[in-house]
C-alpha cells in the first residue's frame, strides 16, 4: 500500500486486544453436548433415548443396591427389615462370604493360604506381563507354582521342594546338553527331571511332617477359588502344548501334521461341556482298572486340551503372519529347526499372537463356570446348589447372580485392558 | 537341488537315523506314530478290561427302543413311547431352532451396537461400549441362567391372566408374555393357502431381479431407477392380492386361556427364549466388536477417495466402505456362528430339551450307556462344526485378495 | 514351570487314590476316610448346613458305616453327585457308596451292576400343587405344566402314569432341586413331583408351606436305599449290615443314650451279639466286635435318625408310616443277628 493511505488512518492501534472467549455456544460443556450429543434431529432423539434407558437402568438399580439389608441372618428376616421397600437381600453375601469364595469343604483355619497365594499371583504375573520390571522378579514367577502348590494343597513343604528340584535338575541337564542338539538337550532334560521326582517319591515319603501344612484334598477346593485354580492352572499348561500343536501342525512332517490337525479340529469342533462329560462320566473306562484320580484332575485335563488347541490355532496366526523372509533368513544362516524356531520365529510369532492368547485365556476362565454342570462346587456351582437351596436363602438370586458377575467382570475386563495396553505397546508399525 | 551337494555316502549306520537331518525326520515320525498307536492301545485295552470287568458292553441297541420320557417342546411328532433314537432327532431339531435363531438376533443386535459404537452421540456409544464390555466380560453360564430366572421372576403366570380383574393382560388380545413362555397366534393353513405362499416366494425372487435390472440400467445407461418404495409394493401387492382373490385362505389361531395354560397359537417355551435372548445378547457383544473392528480396518483414506470421486455418503458406505468390511468382518461372525451351536448345549442349565438334554442328560441317565450316548453327543456337534468351517473356507477363497 | 504342578498333583492324587480295584473294605481302612455320594443339597436327607457340615438322613448312614469300619463317625468325604454322575462315580470306584435316595430298580441293579445293600426309606412319587389351583387329585391335572428334576425315574414315572390315564402335561425338566422349587413357586409350573418325601422336604422350606398340599395320589414304588458295586460281597455286606444294626437296634430298643450301658451285657441274646459282647459277628464281617455299638452311637438307631432329620418334629414333618418298623405296622425290618 502508499505512505499517502497511512496518513490518511487517524487511528492505529498499537497494543493487542486480550483474547476473547470463544461465544459460549462454540465452547465448553455446551459445544460438547451440541457436537456430541444434539447435532441433528434424529441424534437429539437417540440422546434422549439413551438418557431413558440410563435413566430407568438406575432407578430400577440403585434403590435396590442402597435400600440393601447386609447384616440379617436370614432371606424371612431381610424380607422383615425390608417391609416391603426396595432393596436387596445382601446378607447372603456377607454370611456365606467364605463359602462363595472357597467352597463348602475348605478348612476355615485355612483361609489365609489360598488368599496368599492369590496375592503372590500378582506378584508372580508382574515381571512377566510388564516387562520394564526387574527381572530379578523372573525368579519369584519360576517359584511360584510350587509356593502356590504348597500353600493351597498343603502337606509337606517336602513335596513341591522335590518337584522344584527336578525341574532344576532337568533344566541343568538340558542347558547341558543343547549344544549337541535341541532333542537331546529336550528330551534329556525331561529324563533327568522324571528320574529326580521317581528317586524324590523316596525321599519325601518320610518327611511327611517336614513344615507340614494341613492337607486338602482337591476335590474340597470350591467356590470362587476352584475357577481360579482352574483357569490359571489350565491356561499355563496349555500355552506350551499350545505351541508344540501349533508347530505341529506347521511342520513338513505328514503323520506329526496329520495327527495335530486331527487333535486341534476334533477338540475345536465340540463344546467343551462334552469333554467335561467325557472327564466325568467317561474317562474312568478308558484308564487302567483301579487307578482312580480325582475328578479336579480330570477337569483340569480336558480344559487344558480343550485350551491347548484354541490356543494352538492362534499361534499359528502368529506363525503364518511372519513375513517368510524371516524363516527364509533364518535357513540361510544355516540354523537348524529347533534354532530357528527358538531364537528366531517364535519370540516373533507369540509376541504377535499375545492378544489372542489373552482372549484365550479370558474366554476359558469364564468358560470355567461350567464345572458347575458336572456337580463341581465352583461359585455358580455354590449358588445353584448348597446356597440357594437352603432354607435361609432360598429366593435370594438377583444378589447372588450380581455377586458373580460382578466378581467374573472385574477379572476379565481388568485382563482384556491390559491386552489392550499391550496391543497398543507392541504395535511396531506406523 | 544341485549336483554336488552329497559327498558319496558310506554305508548306512544306525547313528544316521538321529544325526543325519534326511533320516531324522522319518525317525522323529516313527517315533511320534509309535506313541500314538501305543496310547491307543493302552486305551483300548483299559476299554476293554474294564467293560469286561463290570459286565458291559458297547452296543447302540437302546436307541431303537422307547425313551420313556416326554419333551416339552418339539418340532415333530413324539411321545414318550418313541424311541430313543426319535428323541436325539427331536433334540438335534431344538438344537439347530436355538441355534438359528440365536445367530439372526444376535447379528442384528451386533451389526446395530458396532455401528452406534462408532457413533459420534457421545452417550450412545458409550451405552454400547457398556453393553459390550458387560456382556463380554461375564460367562454366558451367569447370563443364561440370570435372563431364566428374570423370566420366571417377573413375567406373569398364567394364572394372574384369569378371573374378574385380572392383573395381567393378552398384549392385543393376541400375544401372551408369562413365565412358562410367549402365546402368539399362530397361522392355520387352509385350502389354497400355498398359492399366498408361492406367491410371495416369487416376489421375493421378483425383488432381487428388479434390483438386478436397475444396477444393470444405472451402469449400462447411467438411469437411476428408484429402489426404495418398489421394494414393499412388489414383496407385499401381489401376494396381498391373492390373499384376498382366494377368500383369505391363512386364518389366525389365537391362544387363550383354557385349564391350566394358554392353549392354541403358538408356544415359544421360557427355556427356548431365556436360552435363545442369553446367546443373542452374549454373543451379539463379540459381534458388535467384529464390527467395530472390520469398518476401523478400512483406512480413512478409502472414504475420501470415494468422496473426491463424487459418491454420497450412503453410496460411499454402501459401494465402498461395506464390501471392504464384510470381507474383515465375515470369518470372525462364522466362527461366533459356530460358538453359538457349541454354546446351545448350556440349554441343559434351563431344562430346554436340546440334543445334550435328551441324548446326553435324560436318555444317558435312564439307559446308563455313558460312553455311546457322548460319543454319539460329539459325533453331531463335530459334523456341524466341520460343515460350517467348511463353508467358510469356500468363502474365504472367494473373497481373499489374490496375493502375489 | 507349572508342569510339575501337574505331576505334583498327579502324585498327590497317587497317593491318596491308591487302587480301588477289588478289596474295598481294605481300601478303607487304609484310606482311613469313607468316599461316600450324595445329593448336591436336599434339606432332611443331605445338604450342607452353614460350616460346611453334612447333616441328614441319607447323610447319617454313611457316618454310621464310618464309625462301625474306620471308628470315627467324621471321617466321610462326602461327594455330591447329581443324577447324570452318581452311577459312574459308584462304577469307577471314585465313592464306595453311594447314599444319595436311589430307588432301586431292576435295571440298575441288573442292568447296570450294582448291589442295593437295602432299603432306608420306602417312598413313592407324588405331586404337590398350591393349594389356590383348586385341584384335589392328579387325575385333574390335564394340561397342566409339571415341573420335574431330571436324571431320576421320575420323569418315567410320570410319562406312563399320564399316558395310563390319557391326560397331557407340560414337562419341564430342570436340574436340581432349589431350581425346581424356585420355577414353582414362581408359578412357571402348576405342580411339583417328584418323591413324596422330598416334596414334603421342599415345602417345608416354603414362606407359607400351608398354601401348598401333597395330591393323594402316589403313582410309583420308590424304595431308597444305599447301593454299592457289583462284584464286592465282603463290603456290600458291611454296608447292609451296618444299615441292619440301625434298624435292628430300634426293634431291640438300642439307642445313642443306652447303648453304652447295653454293651456291659444284657439278658437279650441277640442285643449282645449285635453289640459284640456274645459270638463273633464282628470278625465275621471283617471287623471288630465293637462295629455296631459305634455305627449306633454315631446318631442313634434307624429311628432317631428319622426324628431327628425329617421326622415329625422337624421343619420337614413326615410321619414314619411305611417306615415303621414291622412290628408298628411298618415295612422296616431286619433279618435276625445270628
Amino acid at each position: 500500500m502508499s505512505d499517502t493511505h497511512a496518513h490518511s488512518v487517524s487511528y492505529v492501534r498499537d497494543t493487542m486486544l486480550p483474547q476473547s472467549e470463544p461465544p459460549a455456544a462454540q465452547t465448553g460443556a455446551i459445544k460438547w453436548m451440541r457436537e456430541s450429543l444434539f447435532s441433528s434431529v434424529p441424534y437429539t432423539i437417540l440422546t434422549l433415548l439413551a438418557l431413558y434407558v440410563v435413566y430407568s437402568l438406575l432407578a430400577g438399580f440403585l434403590p435396590w443396591l442402597l435400600g440393601g439389608v447386609w447384616t440379617t441372618a436370614n432371606i424371612r428376616e431381610c424380607r422383615e427389615v425390608l417391609e416391603g421397600a426396595s432393596g436387596g437381600c445382601f446378607s447372603v453375601l456377607t454370611e456365606r462370604w467364605n463359602q462363595l469364595l472357597f467352597g463348602i469343604a475348605y478348612p476355615q483355619d485355612g483361609y489365609w493360604r489360598p488368599t496368599l497365594a492369590f496375592a503372590l499371583l500378582f506378584v508372580a504375573a508382574a515381571p512377566v506381563l510388564f516387562s520394564h520390571l526387574p527381572r530379578g522378579l523372573l525368579v519369584v514367577t519360576g517359584l511360584y507354582p510350587f509356593i502356590a502348590f504348597w500353600l493351597i494343597w498343603g502337606g509337606t513343604i517336602a513335596v513341591p521342594v522335590m518337584a522344584l528340584i527336578g525341574v532344576v535338575g532337568g533344566y541343568l541337564v538340558y542347558s547341558r546338553l543343547v549344544a549337541n542338539s535341541f532333542a537331546a538337550g529336550f528330551f534329556g532334560g525331561i529324563l533327568a527331571a522324571l528320574l529326580i521326582w521317581f528317586i524324590g517319591g523316596y525321599i519325601t515319603a518320610p518327611l511327611e511332617g517336614v513344615l507340614a501344612l494341613e492337607a486338602v484334598a482337591s476335590r474340597n477346593m470350591g467356590g470362587f477359588m476352584l475357577n481360579m485354580i482352574l483357569g490359571v492352572v489350565c491356561v499355563s499348561l496349555s500355552l506350551p502344548l499350545g505351541i508344540a500343536l501349533a508347530l505341529g501342525r506347521q511342520s513338513s512332517l505328514p503323520i506329526i501334521k496329520l495327527i495335530c490337525v486331527v487333535f486341534i479340529e476334533f477338540i475345536r469342533g465340540v463344546p467343551l461341556i462334552t469333554l467335561l462329560f467325557v472327564a466325568n462320566v467317561v474317562l474312568a473306562y478308558f484308564l487302567p482298572p483301579g487307578t482312580n484320580f480325582d475328578l479336579i484332575l480330570r477337569v483340569i485335563i480336558m480344559i487344558t486340551m480343550f485350551a491347548a488347541a484354541y490356543i494352538a490355532e492362534v499361534i499359528r496366526g502368529g506363525l503364518a503372519a511372519l513375513p517368510r523372509g524371516q524363516y527364509e533368513a533364518a535357513d540361510s544362516l544355516g540354523l537348524d529347526y529347533a534354532q530357528a524356531m527358538r531364537l528366531i520365529i517364535l519370540p516373533q510369532a507369540l509376541k504377535i499372537s499375545i492378544p489372542g492368547i489373552v482372549n484365550v485365556a479370558v474366554g476359558l476362565f469364564k468358560d470355567t463356570t461350567l464345572v458347575s454342570i458336572i456337580s463341581m462346587f465352583d461359585l455358580v456351582g455354590m449358588i445353584r446348589g448348597p446356597i440357594l437351596a437352603s432354607t435361609d436363602w432360598n429366593g435370594v438370586y438377583w444378589e447372588l447372580w450380581g455377586f458373580a458377575a460382578l466378581l467374573f467382570f472385574v477379572v476379565c475386563y481388568g485382563i482384556s485392558q491390559y491386552s489392550q495396553w499391550l496391543e497398543r505397546k507392541l504395535q511396531t508399525g506406523h | 537341488m544341485t549336483s554336488m551337494t552329497d559327498p558319496a555316502q558310506g554305508s548306512f549306520r544306525l547313528s544316521m537315523l538321529i544325526n543325519d537331518t534326511r533320516y531324522r525326520s522319518y525317525t522323529f515320525q516313527f517315533i511320534a506314530l509309535m506313541i500314538l498307536i501305543a496310547l491307543m492301545a493302552f486305551l483300548g485295552v483299559n476299554l476293554a478290561r474294564n467293560l469286561a470287568e463290570a459286565g458291559l458292553n458297547i452296543s447302540y441297541g437302546f436307541l431303537g427302543q422307547p425313551a420313556g420320557y416326554d419333551v416339552n417342546q418339539t418340532l415333530i411328532d413324539y411321545t414318550s413311547q418313541s424311541s430313543n433314537l426319535r428323541a436325539a432327532v427331536v433334540g438335534i431339531l431344538n438344537t439347530l431352532l436355538v441355534a438359528f435363531l440365536a445367530c439372526v438376533t444376535a447379528t442384528i443386535l451386533g451389526v446395530i451396537a458396532g455401528v452406534a459404537r462408532l457413533s459420534k452421540n457421545w452417550l450412545v456409544s458409550k451405552l454400547m461400549a457398556a453393553y459390550v464390555e458387560a456382556f463380554r466380560n461375564v460367562p454366558v453360564l451367569i447370563w443364561i441362567l440370570m435372563i431364566y430366572t428374570l423370566m420366571t421372576a417377573v413375567l406373569p403366570a398364567p394364572n394372574a391372566f384369569r378371573g374378574e380383574n385380572p392383573s395381567s393382560s393378552m398384549l392385543l388380545d393376541a400375544f401372551a408374555f408369562t413365565n412358562r413362555g410367549v402365546y402368539t397366534p399362530a397361522p392355520v393353513w387352509g385350502p389354497g393357502s400355498m398359492v399366498v405362499v408361492a406367491v410371495f416366494l416369487a416376489s421375493i425372487v421378483g425383488v432381487f431381479a428388479y434390483r438386478r435390472y436397475a444396477i444393470k440400467q444405472l451402469f449400462d445407461h447411467g438411469r437411476v431407477l428408484p429402489t426404495g418404495w418398489p421394494t414393499p409394493v412388489i414383496l407385499f401387492v401381489p401376494t396381498l392380492v391373492v390373499f384376498f382373490a382366494l377368500g383369505m385362505p391363512i386364518s389366525l389361531d389365537y391362544p387363550a386361556l383354557r385349564g391350566f395354560n394358554f392353549q392354541g397359537g403358538l408356544q415359544i417355551g421360557a427355556p427356548l427364549i431365556a436360552l435363545w435372548l442369553a446367546l443373542s445378547v452374549y454373543t451379539g457383544a463379540f459381534i458388535a466388536e467384529n464390527v467395530r473392528a472390520g469398518i476401523q480396518a478400512i483406512s480413512k483414506g478409502q472414504t475420501e477417495a470415494a468422496a473426491s470421486l463424487g459418491l454420497r455418503p450412503r453410496r460411499i458406505m454402501n459401494l465402498v466402505i461395506l464390501p471392504q468390511a464384510l470381507r474383515v468382518i465375515i470369518p470372525p461372525l462364522i466362527s461366533q456362528y459356530l460358538n453359538i451351536t457349541k454354546n446351545s448345549s448350556l440349554a441343559i442349565a434351563v431344562g430346554y430339551a436340546d440334543v445334550t438334554a435328551t441324548l446326553g442328560g435324560i436318555t444317558l441317565n435312564q439307559t446308563g450307556r455313558a460312553i455311546e450316548c457322548v460319543l454319539l453327543l460329539m459325533l453331531f456337534y463335530l459334523t456341524i462344526s466341520l460343515s460350517i468351517s467348511a463353508i467358510m473356507n469356500v468363502y474365504n477363497n472367494s473373497v481373499s485378495l489374490k496375493e502375489r | 514351570m507349572k508342569k510339575s504342578v501337574l505331576f505334583g498333583a498327579l502324585t498327590v492324587a497317587g497317593l491318596a487314590a491308591g487302587a480301588s480295584a477289588a478289596a474295598t473294605l481294605d481300601d478303607v481302612k487304609a484310606r482311613g476316610k469313607l468316599n461316600c455320594g450324595v445329593t448336591t443339597g436336599l434339606v432332611g436327607f443331605a445338604a450342607p448346613d452353614a460350616n460346611g457340615e453334612w447333616n441328614g438322613f441319607d447323610v447319617a448312614v454313611c457316618r454310621a458305616v464310618a464309625a462301625a469300619v474306620l471308628g470315627d463317625a467324621s471321617a466321610v468325604e462326602f461327594i455330591p453327585t447329581t443324577g447324570k454322575t452318581r452311577f459312574t462315580a459308584l462304577a469307577s470306584g471314585e465313592i464306595d457308596m453311594l447314599a444319595r435316595n436311589t430307588t432301586w430298580t431292576f435295571s440298575r441293579d441288573v442292568d447296570l451292576k450294582f448291589t442295593f445293600v437295602g432299603v432306608n426309606y420306602y417312598d413313592g412319587q407324588g405331586f404337590m400343587v398350591p393349594k389356590a389351583l383348586g385341584v384335589s387329585s392328579a387325575k385333574d391335572l390335564d394340561g397342566a405344566t409339571v415341573c420335574i428334576q431330571t436324571g431320576t425315574t421320575t420323569e418315567l414315572n410320570l410319562a406312563d402314569y399320564f399316558r395310563k390315564n390319557n391326560i397331557s402335561y407340560e414337562p419341564v425338566p430342570i436340574e436340581t432341586n432349589a431350581e425346581a422349587q424356585q420355577q414353582y413357586l414362581a408359578g412357571a409350573c402348576d405342580v411339583y413331583t417328584t418323591d413324596a418325601s422330598g416334596l414334603a422336604a421342599t415345602r417345608a422350606t416354603f414362606e407359607a408351606p400351608g398354601d401348598h398340599v401333597l395330591l393323594p395320589e402316589i403313582i410309583s414304588k420308590e424304595p431308597l436305599g444305599p447301593l454299592v458295586r457289583h462284584g464286592d460281597d465282603d463290603w456290600a455286606d458291611v454296608v447292609r449290615w451296618t444299615l441292619n444294626a440301625l434298624i435292628a437296634a430300634e426293634e431291640l430298643g438300642i439307642s445313642s443314650a443306652n447303648v453304652a450301658e447295653l454293651a456291659s451285657g444284657t439278658n437279650n441274646p441277640e442285643v449282645n451279639r449285635i453289640l459284640g459282647t456274645e459270638g463273633t459277628l464282628g470278625e465275621m464281617l471283617g471287623l471288630d466286635a465293637e462295629w455296631a455299638k459305634r455305627a449306633i452311637m454315631a446318631s442313634g438307631n434307624y429311628g432317631e435318625i428319622f426324628e431327628k432329620n425329617i421326622g415329625e418334629a422337624t421343619p420337614i414333618g413326615l410321619a414314619r408310616g411305611l417306615n415303621a418298623q414291622w412290628t408298628d405296622g411298618g415295612l422296616i425290618y431286619s433279618p435276625p443277628f445270628r
